[in-house]
């Protein structure tokens, strides 16, 4: 039975989780030193048209497309061929499958996003757009089968991930860390001051990524209703939290609160809560963030120390934050909140845990294997950095002949 | 006549500018500019990756004054200027060879 308001209510939060791209790319934007901020601004931005038509042409029929083999979805969906009015009845019976189908785009455009943030200010446009393609192929779509398509082998282990824990952060987290180890660092990293040269942007896009997780978290139930006003909640707590949290950990170990601080502990909550937004009352969503807020900053803080460049800190905060999120669903998941999902360990159930970590572990085994042979293969073929000249002169001007800021 | 040029903190600009308007200063040309002197640098701390920040923001104001007027121009940027800290900045005077308006070609201290 097609119903309006679930209609109204998904296309809305399909619209807010597409403006999370441009918020991502102010997010990031602001952390590069301006000689490439247009660089990071656009390498968000396009993704916006290459995995918008990716998803339409072959995307979407990849990751929810009639299963094959519980791995990915086969071609029946080509082109959107038959993905129109009717609804599509395993995912929701009350909006269009062509709702579903443009909802889920914004998840394809945002995901592989995550990641330009580990190889900011270094790599070659032309490369960068294949790899996008490559991996949003071959590694997103799988994966996204895996845990939401139906037929999908993590669904089927009733492994739970609400709008993307799983799927989106800790896929593009680890991914991150493939394309740290195999781009490697910045000219001068460690030697020379790597300052993020607006921060303002940051903030700014730190909160539209807060105002547009909305529709990413809520969006998730597929309906206006309980379900989605608990995951609304749920997602706002935890980010409350985490933003706190972060700010008063490094306060308490470096003395200061800091602006870039609270913007990152808010993105921080925002990727813990995602995988248990639909499934946590509002209690353990605080727990949930207090805990990404302190373990993220932990690991930022870390960073130096492991010896990679992943510039932004994709993997401390998308990789650490989903994976926290992931198992913290399996601690505080609860069948009162969610009769559809399952309970977590503190409401007496181990065994979702266990499911949970396999989740886990599957997900950071495929997408680091994958993406660090396309990181290779790509290296070896197109070459995967400009030229230190290029590099120095900043990709505004080597990659796009344009500059941020004309005074 | 002689070119005054003041490297001074960036906030202490418009009260310096202030003084300098009631004393009558006609003119002065104002850049921000970064350096370093006996301060040095700061420290700045960005997801807990400490950068030391060698060059400081200051701005410099360069006027050209006939020469009886450069003492109390520079007294009164002193005075403003100052917070009796490091990183106040500094005085530099030189003298002016030629003045010349563009719009009339008058020259000299008439120019000024």
């Amino acid at each position: 039975m097609m119903n309006q308001a679930d209609t109204a209510f998904v296309l809305v939060s399909a619209a807010l989780v597409m403006l999370m791209t441009p918020g991502l790319a102010l997010f990031y934007g602001g952390m590069v030193r301006s000689k490439n901020v247009l660089a990071t601004l656009m390498e968000n931005f396009i993704l916006l048209g290459v995995m918008g038509l990716l998803w339409a042409l072959w995307g979407y029929s990849l990751a929810f497309g009639p299963d094959l083999g519980h791995f990915i979805g086969n071609l029946d969906y080509l082109g959107l061929r038959g993905v129109g009015a009717e609804p599509f009845k395993t995912y929701s019976e009350t909006i269009p499958h062509q709702t579903f189908m443009i909802y889920q785009a914004m998840f394809a455009i945002i995901t592989p996003a995550l990641i330009t943030g580990a190889f900011a200010e270094r790599l070659k446009f032309s490369t960068f757009l294949v790899f996008m393609i490559l991996w949003a192929t071959l590694v997103y779509c799988p994966v996204a089968h895996w845990v939401w398509g139906d037929g999908g082998w993590l669904k089927g282990l009733g492994a739970l991930d609400f709008a993307g824990g799983t799927v989106v952060h800790i896929n593009a987290g680890i991914a991150a860390l493939a394309a740290a180890l195999v781009v490697g660092p910045r000219r001068g990293y460690g030697a020379e001051p790597m300052i993020p040269h607006n921060l303002g942007l940051t903030v700014l896009g730190a909160g539209l990524l807060w105002f547009g997780w909305f529709g990413f978290n809520a969006g998730s139930a597929l309906a206006a209703g309980a379900l989605a006003s608990s995951a609304f909640t749920a997602t706002h707590l935890a980010t409350c939290a985490a933003t706190l949290a972060w700010v008063a950990t490094e306060w308490i170990v470096r003395g200061k609160p800091t602006t870039l601080g609270a913007a990152s502990g808010a993105v921080a909550g925002l990727v813990a809560v995602t995988p248990a937004a639909g499934f946590v009352g509002p209690m353990s969503a605080i727990l949930i963030g207090l805990g990404a807020g302190v373990l993220c900053y932990l690991v930022v803080l870390a960073k130096p120390k492991l010896g990679y460049d992943d510039s932004l800190d994709v993997v401390g905060v998308h990789g650490v934050g989903g994976l926290w999120g992931a198992l913290a669903t399996g601690l505080f998941a609860s069948k009162l909140v969610n009769p559809a999902g399952a309970d977590g360990l503190f409401f007496g159930n181990p065994s979702l845990l266990f499911t949970q970590v396999i989740a886990v572990a599957a997900t950071l085994a495929y997408s680091f294997v994958l993406s660090y042979l396309l990181f290779k293969i790509l290296d070896a073929t197109m070459g995967l950095r400009v030229t230190p000249e290029e590099e120095m002169a900043g990709l505004d001007l080597s990659e796009h002949q344009e500059a941020g800021y004309n005074l | 006549m002689q070119k005054i040029e003041a490297i001074i903190q960036p906030f202490k600009l418009e009260p310096v500018k202030e003084a300098l308007h009631a004393i009558s200063v006609q003119g002065m040309t104002v850049t921000e500019v970064k350096g370093f002197g006996r301060q040095k640098g700061i420290r700045e701390v960005y997801r807990g990756m400490e950068y030391q920040v060698d060059f400081l923001p200051k701005v410099k104001i360069e006027i050209v004054a006939a020469d009886d007027k450069v003492k109390d121009i520079i007294a009164t940027i002193i005075e403003q200027a100052r917070t009796g800290r490091i990183g106040d900045g500094k005085i530099f005077v030189y003298p002016v060879g030629e003045v010349i308006r563009i719009r009339t070609g008058e020259t000299g201290e008439s120019a000024v």
